[in-house]
């Protein structure tokens, strides 16, 4: 065998060693047993196994769920399945300061625990983003964005109100 | 900004661009290889200047001219940087791929630079392209780092070509070195794919691909543009690794027996005292 051939050999069978890896990764339903986070339904459907180890729980912020309790700096809303009537939703509780983009029907994703109290107890929270990119558009837009952001200050200040 | 002046730039910067690489191609084959007597200066020198010009246009627009964004603000910005790098970073990895496969079917010293080379410029647009995502995750995500799949798959590809690059400084044999660090390469892309498609078969943090029609027609204009001026730096990294690694396989293999054999002389007994 010519080292020519030699070579074409080894090609041949590392690329079929590369294209075996990839359709394991892209077919074996790896994203079945390592989940990045559970939604909410899926955390709940786990019953107790899901109570004790950390874990990340994702999903979407429930609208007029946010409350923010100043004396003790912790933040209670709920993470609901998606915007569907009747979703799965899980209280949150965190102390941990939400990133700038943090509202209502924004995707979060929460690390962290949760037991037989049904209280999720986050120890970090992040936001993701969507893929799009938009420019605010009009005077119109920036005056509903503000109308708003007012109506969730006041549902939230109302909620803080004993 | 006229919608004139807009095609102009949409059409003008993809054209100095892929004639840039048509350049660096010609420059690859005429220029690079040891004893060359092309005088490449006045091309490098225009290549560079365009890559900057549209740099500086890229930047600008990017920075000043285009609005911000509605819920990210000003910090989305870094997508004109961020974008470019990985796009790059996966174009080198693809060349690196291709070079790998080129190499164990037609032995060529010219193929084992190119692999050189790209893996080398790859790994470099990768980790920065890493590290920007990582500074744009800290204030949109709350968080530098996370290991979602996205972030995961990428992180472990950039390990693999830290290791190709390893063993090509590893082993001593030019030939050896090469059909190795072929196989490894061949390997390695694996990952290339999976860190494309891990957003769209796995939950993560990353969000999808963006497309022109989840992105503001003026945004997606100064995001080409900075990615057309990336590929002219790309290929003039390129084409600089790629004539260094040439001169070094020569060296390698025309003088193997000549390098001198290790006797302890009173140069080195000085040495020591």
């Amino acid at each position: 065998m010519t080292q020519q051939t030699r070579n074409r050999l080894i090609a041949v069978v590392s690329l079929l060693v590369a294209g075996a890896g990839l359709a394991l990764v892209a077919f074996g339903n790896i994203g079945e047993n390592l989940v990045y986070y559970w939604r909410p339904s899926e955390m709940v459907a786990q019953g107790e196994k899901a109570y004790g180890p950390t874990i990340r729980l994702g999903g979407q912020v429930q609208p007029g769920s946010i409350q923010w309790n100043e004396q003790h700096t912790t933040l209670h809303f709920r993470v609901m399945d998606d915007e569907q009537p009747g979703a799965a939703a899980v209280l949150v509780r965190t102390t941990e300061v939400p990133p700038q983009m943090f509202r209502e029907r924004i995707g979060v994703v929460v690390e962290g625990t949760f037991d037989k109290s049904q209280v999720f107890e986050g120890s970090r929270l992040m936001v993701n983003h969507s893929n799009e990119y938009r420019a605010p558009k009009t005077d119109e837009d920036v005056k509903k964005m503000f109308e708003e952001m007012q109506k969730q200050e006041a549902t939230t200040a109302a909620a803080r109100t004993p | 900004m006229s919608d004139l002046l807009k095609t102009v730039l949409q059409v003008g910067s993809a054209v100095a661009a892929l004639a840039s690489v048509g350049l660096g191609v010609w420059l690859g084959v005429k220029w690079a290889p040891p004893r060359s007597r092309v005088n490449a200066r006045p091309v490098l020198l225009g290549m560079a200047a365009l890559a900057l010009a549209l740099l500086v246009l890229g930047n600008w627009m990017g920075l000043v001219w285009t609005p911000s964004e509605r819920e990210m603000g000003d910090v989305y910005r870094i997508i004109y940087v961020h974008v470019p790098a990985m796009w790059m970073a996966m174009l080198a990895l693809v060349v690196n791929f291709a070079c790998c496969v080129g190499y164990l079917l037609k032995t060529s010293w010219k193929t084992d630079a190119l692999a050189e080379a790209t893996a080398e410029v790859g790994l470099l647009f990768g980790t920065y392209g890493l590290v920007l995502g990582a500074i744009w995750g800290k204030p949109t995500w709350g968080t530098y780092w996370d290991w979602d799949p996205r972030l995961t798959a990428m992180a472990i590809m950039l390990v693999t070509y830290v290791a190709y690059m390893a063993l090509r400084r590893f082993v001593e044999d030019p030939e050896k070195r090469a059909v190795w660090s072929s196989v490894v390469g061949i390997i390695s892309f694996v990952n290339l794919p999976i860190v494309w498609f891990s957003v769209k078969w796995w939950r993560s943090l990353h969000q999808v691909q963006s497309t022109p029609k989840t992105v503001d027609p003026d945004m997606t204009l100064a995001l080409r543009v900075n990615a057309w001026a990336s590929l002219i730096l790309l290929t003039l990294f390129l084409l600089h690794r790629y004539r260094t690694a040439l001169a070094t396989r020569e060296a390698e293999v025309a003088l193997p027996e000549a390098l001198p054999t290790d006797v302890p002389g009173p140069n080195r007994a000085s040495e020591v005292a």
